[in-house]
């Protein structure tokens, strides 16, 4: 591979990156603040996919004139509403119970419900593949480098993620709401001690998260397609970021996406034949090196 | 007392259980069942279900008409539809339970070449006749004789030296190339037969860049800008179903199109579903010479007759899986027929039926196909580059070529590798091609 | 006594089950396959640690069997066996030296990422390891005879029974003795486990080496059975699978990782034939279930003092008479 071939690849490894950095961050804010590690995200993920291919092509079928924005609202749109329902149903229907429990045992409940999230999902939208093209196509494309990306692909995706990123930051640092989450994140029962609500803190926390995870698969659909099985690998994979970055660090998050998505496309490049193995490389490297993630601050054991 | 008594009980059972056993094995063969269960196994989930569910109806709508003419001398075919989507293993686990099962069956299977590779050997060590429905891998037939296993349509080797034919004769003078193949069995014995045959008959081509993404991989954004950087004169793909989809579509989207020859000989069964997304001028094969407006066989009244039908029942025409799917079902029917007939009337044995598929010449629903002895279908096969007309809101195929299987096909014996070697250029001036133009 | 007495019934039942419904045995066998991995899985649970990645011993051990079946065909079944599960062992002490460093979510998350790296790069050598497509292989001759497929099933059931019983009393041993005792030390208290002057980590190693081997035991009969192995052997939905059946058997008996198994492969009966396509919502809501109700599995909620010596400490609210 010669060098004027590697902004490509930059290029390249930016706008996956940003997808898998949403998806992960939804993850490790819900690990930060809980404690538990969520495997049923990666059905956040699925469904927030399908829900907004089946809520584009219903708009798309009813015919007329449809302005690009009413489109890309929808994506957001389902990605919200999905992680609404299945945030609230996760949370208080399963999480609030084993709360003091094992945090394998947490676990394995997320685990429990990805299951049945995902046979659900099989019942709903069935095993042909949906995406949603037409979202592409509007946005036009650009030329960076002597290749032609897709705006969707290469402005927009980067550009929700860091939005998201920037959101979620200046929520946490100068809201109130946001204090308090780090409150909590720090010491549950102290929080709580001065005054906060701490379950509704939690709930809101999951909910953010999950939308988070939806988003992620939402805005996947314009650009790849959804077939039975994305949510299972996509979990995977969102787990090497978090596990990378170190459990319950955003800006870590972000780092450690970037990196792993630059290393995945300059993979295609050199060695293609070690693009699907890239990502868990890197997580077994780091951890063997530094096994609590890349970002991980010291903290004092309690005994 | 306590010891002894369980274990008398134990070795009755066994006793029956083995009797049991042998019973069965008697009897099965001779006489007639009442049904005859057809295992036949496609893609019913994941990227690859655009591909299989067609296959599917087309078999339902077949076996529905055919039961209502009286079935196979009387006796009524029943499907038992197995999903390929589940994945290797559980694939292998879902095709032993129906193979195994008492009684007399016929298995069609399959569309992966991956799956057929497995479930061949298994077909043979059971005894149960297997038609390969819809899957090219050569090396099934080539590396092994099968008693049991036979294909009923043609294998890489045809198509793909088909297709380096049609290209040659079409864009005689390019360059460079690349590939993009789906990452299992097909699509590595593919590409494999497509350059030793482009190399044999035009060695001067530079092959710039191999890629093999995933079977079943939903984005193809970092290939296809390599592919970009590289610019390629031609890009070859024998990717189908969900996969072609979605490289055309994100390949479409990219520009990729305009800057080089797109070559994709699988794409006939993704022409509708694409519509726009493919511009003019993209060379696509059928795998055989299946396709909705066969230049010969388009007016013909059986041909017409399941265009129309299946239209009707499922809303889109007919793509080369369901002409794959009903041309293994006529050839299972007619080697029936023919053992029948041979046995004088008397329902026949599997061996019976599997010698005889071993030499049949059947009609699917274009050109007729002819069984060799080593099991290999002869197919013809039919290219063309895509066309936009006001007829159809998605492109049809202009510039038609049909490529006789005789000409393209390795004779039994010989290894593809290399008979792929000896290639003349004179192949491309044969003269049993046919050409045709879209409306002619 | 009655947890042995138990077993063996079980596998005769087992057995008379197989001779009279031919299409039982490979259910069954898969069944003991998966017992047989919850087995090791439950070894590590003992210690408080839950492994997500066992399934790539699983599949260490059925590639291996797959090499040298396709290498040298006339190699006995029970040598390609016995080859695959030295294997998964080899394989386990290297990656057990590393990994018995961390506990919980990061043990979890190593023996993940580490599958998952297995998984990839089998998947993507096609040359070598077929590939997504996998590798098959020939029905090797087992213990001396060329059965036919029938016969060879039969056999399989048999060797799978054997080793589960034997497996089973000797894991159970295992869990009474020094070494077993100390390895449910580190799950209560590990820096204490240490001033008693015991390496948690060489104990926790050995644990380690002793899952793998039950799981490639596991993997290389299922790949005989099946005359395949693909990559989806050692995917991490399916070391999640392990944790299940472990989880629902409870790790207080080696007999419940074999109840588990059979819960399982009932609910996956049950999930394809009756109603089809919802085994996955079946298998979810009775690992929450378990979870929710009983989560130290079925073994733990049975009365299992009557099945051995008691494993939890009596705690008395009674105060020793003179004290306060």
């Amino acid at each position: 591979m010669n060098l004027d071939l590697l902004p490509l690849a930059l290029a390249d490894g930016f706008s996956y990156a940003g997808l898998l950095f949403l998806v992960a961050l939804g993850l490790t804010l819900i690990f930060g603040v809980m404690g538990i590690l969520n495997v049923a995200h990666g059905a956040m993920y699925a469904f927030g996919g399908y829900a907004a291919a089946s809520l584009v092509q219903a708009i798309v079928n009813r015919g007329g004139e449809v302005p690009s924005v009413v489109l890309v609202l929808a994506l957001f749109v389902a990605a919200i509403v999905v992680g609404v329902v299945l945030g609230c149903l996760l949370e208080i229907g399963l999480l609030r119970r084993v709360q003091d429990k094992d945090p394998v045992l947490q676990l394995l409940i997320t685990f429990g419900a990805f299951l049945i999230l995902d046979d659900v999902q099989l019942l709903i939208w069935g095993g042909t593949p949906y995406s949603a093209s037409e979202i592409t196509g509007r946005l036009g494309t650009i030329e960076l480098f002597g290749a032609t990306f897709t705006a969707y692909q290469l402005v927009f995706i980067p550009l929700v993620a860091l939005l998201a990123y920037g959101t979620l930051q200046y929520f946490l640092r100068y809201t109130r709401v946001g204090r308090q989450v780090v409150a909590v994140t720090h010491n549950a029962e102290v929080a709580t001690a001065l005054g906060i609500h701490a379950k509704r803190i939690r709930l809101v926390t999951f909910i953010v998260g999950a939308i988070l995870g939806a988003l992620g698969g939402a805005l996947s659909v314009p650009n790849t397609s959804l077939v039975p099985g994305v949510g299972t690998d996509m979990i995977v994979l969102s787990f090497s970021v978090v596990a990378t970055a170190g459990l319950g660090q955003i800006t870590g998050a972000l780092i450690a996406a970037l990196m792993i998505g630059m290393a995945r496309s300059l993979a295609v490049y050199t060695f293609p034949e070690f693009e699907v193995v890239v990502p868990y490389l890197i997580m077994v490297l780091v951890l063997l090196i530094r096994p609590y993630g890349l970002f991980t601050v010291a903290q004092a054991r309690k005994i | 007392m306590l010891k002894k008594a369980p274990a008398k009980v134990l070795c009755s059972l066994a006793v029956i259980a083995v009797c049991n056993s042998f019973s069965s094995l008697a009897w099965a063969q001779t006489s007639k069942p009442t049904t005859l269960p057809l295992g036949i196994t496609t893609f019913l989930t994941g990227s690859a279900s655009v591909f299989g569910i067609p296959g599917k109806a087309a078999a339902e709508l077949w076996i529905e008409e055919f039961n209502a003419k009286g079935g196979l001398d009387g006796v009524k075919l029943s499907p038992v539809f197995i999903d390929e989507g589940l994945g290797g293993d559980k694939f292998l686990s879902e095709y032993r339970r129906v193979a195994q099962d008492a009684g007399e069956k016929v298995m069609l299977a399959a569309i992966s070449s991956g799956n057929c590779n497995t479930v061949a050997p298994v077909a043979e060590d059971l005894k149960v006749l297997d038609v390969m429905w819809d899957c090219g891998t050569e090396k099934i037939l080539e590396d092994r004789r099968y008693k049991y296993v036979v294909r009923t349509q043609a294998n890489a080797v045809t198509e793909m030296v088909a297709t380096v034919v049609y290209l040659l004769k079409t864009k005689p003078d390019f360059k460079t190339i690349a590939v993009i193949n789906q990452d299992y069995a097909w699509g590595r014995d593919s590409w494999e037969i497509f350059r030793n045959a482009l190399l044999s008959l035009k060695p001067d081509t530079k092959i710039v860049a191999e890629l093999f993404p995933k079977f079943g991989a939903v984005d193809f954004s970092t290939e296809i800008t390599r592919l970009q950087a590289l610019k390629p004169d031609v890009i070859l793909s024998t990717s189908w179903g969900g996969d072609l989809d979605t490289f055309a579509r994100q390949a479409s989207q990219r520009g990729l199109t305009k800057q080089s020859l797109l070559v994709l000989p699988l794409a006939e069964s993704s022409l509708e579903r694409l519509g726009t997304a493919l511009p003019d001028g993209v060379i696509v094969g059928a795998r055989g010479d299946h396709y909705f407006l066969h230049p010969e066989t388009k007016n013909d009244p059986k041909h017409k007759e399941f265009v129309e039908k299946f239209r009707a029942r499922t809303g889109s025409y007919p793509i080369y899986p369901v002409y794959h799917m009903v041309a293994a079902l006529e050839g299972v029917v007619a080697g029936y027929q023919a053992a029948i007939k041979k046995n004088n009337g008397q329902w026949p044995t599997t061996d019976q039926v599997a010698a005889e598929m071993h030499s049949l010449k059947f009609r699917g629903l274009t050109r007729p196909v002819q069984m060799r002895e080593d099991g290999q279908g002869l197919e013809d096969q039919l290219l063309g580059v895509t066309k936009k007309v006001s007829e159809y809101p998605f492109p049809v195929l202009d510039k038609i070529m049909i490529v006789p299987a005789t000409a393209v096909t390795p004779p039994i014996g010989e290894k593809s590798p290399e008979w792929v070697k000896k290639l003349k250029p004179d192949l491309l001036t044969n003269d049993q091609i046919k050409t045709f133009d879209y409306g002619g | 006594m009655i947890a042995g007495i138990l077993s063996v019934i079980g596998a005769a039942i087992c057995l008379v089950f197989g001779l009279i419904f031919p299409w039982m045995k490979v259910p069954i066998i898969v069944g003991l396959c998966y017992g047989l991995a919850a087995l090791g899985v439950a070894v590590l649970m003992r210690a408080g640690q839950v492994s997500f990645g066992h399934a790539m011993y699983s599949c260490i051990a059925g590639y291996t069997v797959a090499f040298f079946a396709r290498a040298y065909p006339a190699l006995d079944g029970l040598l390609l066996v016995a080859a695959g599960v030295v294997a998964a062992v080899v394989a386990g002490a290297i990656i057990g030296l590393f990994v018995v460093r961390y506990r919980e979510i990061f043990f979890g998350m190593l023996n993940l990422a580490l599958s998952m790296v297995l998984y990839s790069v089998l998947g993507k050598f096609y040359e070598i390891t077929g590939g997504t497509d996998g590798l098959r292989l020939e029905r090797p001759p087992f213990a001396g005879f060329h059965f036919d497929r029938s016969g060879y099933e039969t056999a399989l059931l048999v060797t799978a029974l054997l080793a589960s019983l034997v497996l089973g009393a000797l894991v159970q041993r295992y869990f009474g003795s020094a070494a077993g005792e100390a390895l449910a030390g580190i799950k209560t208290n590990e820096t204490r486990l240490e001033y008693l002057g015991m390496s948690a980590r060489r104990i926790l190693w050995s644990g380690y080496m002793i899952s793998a081997a039950l799981c490639g035991l596991a993997g290389a009969l299922v790949v005989l059975l099946q005359g395949l192995v693909t990559p989806e052997l050692g995917y991490w939905v399916r070391s999640g699978e392990f944790v299940f059946i472990a989880i629902l058997g409870g790790s207080a008996h080696a007999l419940g990782a074999f109840i588990g198994a059979v819960v399982f492969q009932v609910i996956q009966l049950v999930g394809t034939m009756l109603l089809a396509g919802t085994w996955k919502m079946l298998l979810g809501a009775t690992l929450i279930l378990v979870i929710l109700v009983a989560p130290t599995g079925i073994t733990g909620v049975l009365p299992i003092k009557r099945w051995g010596k008691s494993r939890e400490p009596k705690i008395s609210l009674q105060p020793i008479a003179g004290e306060r």
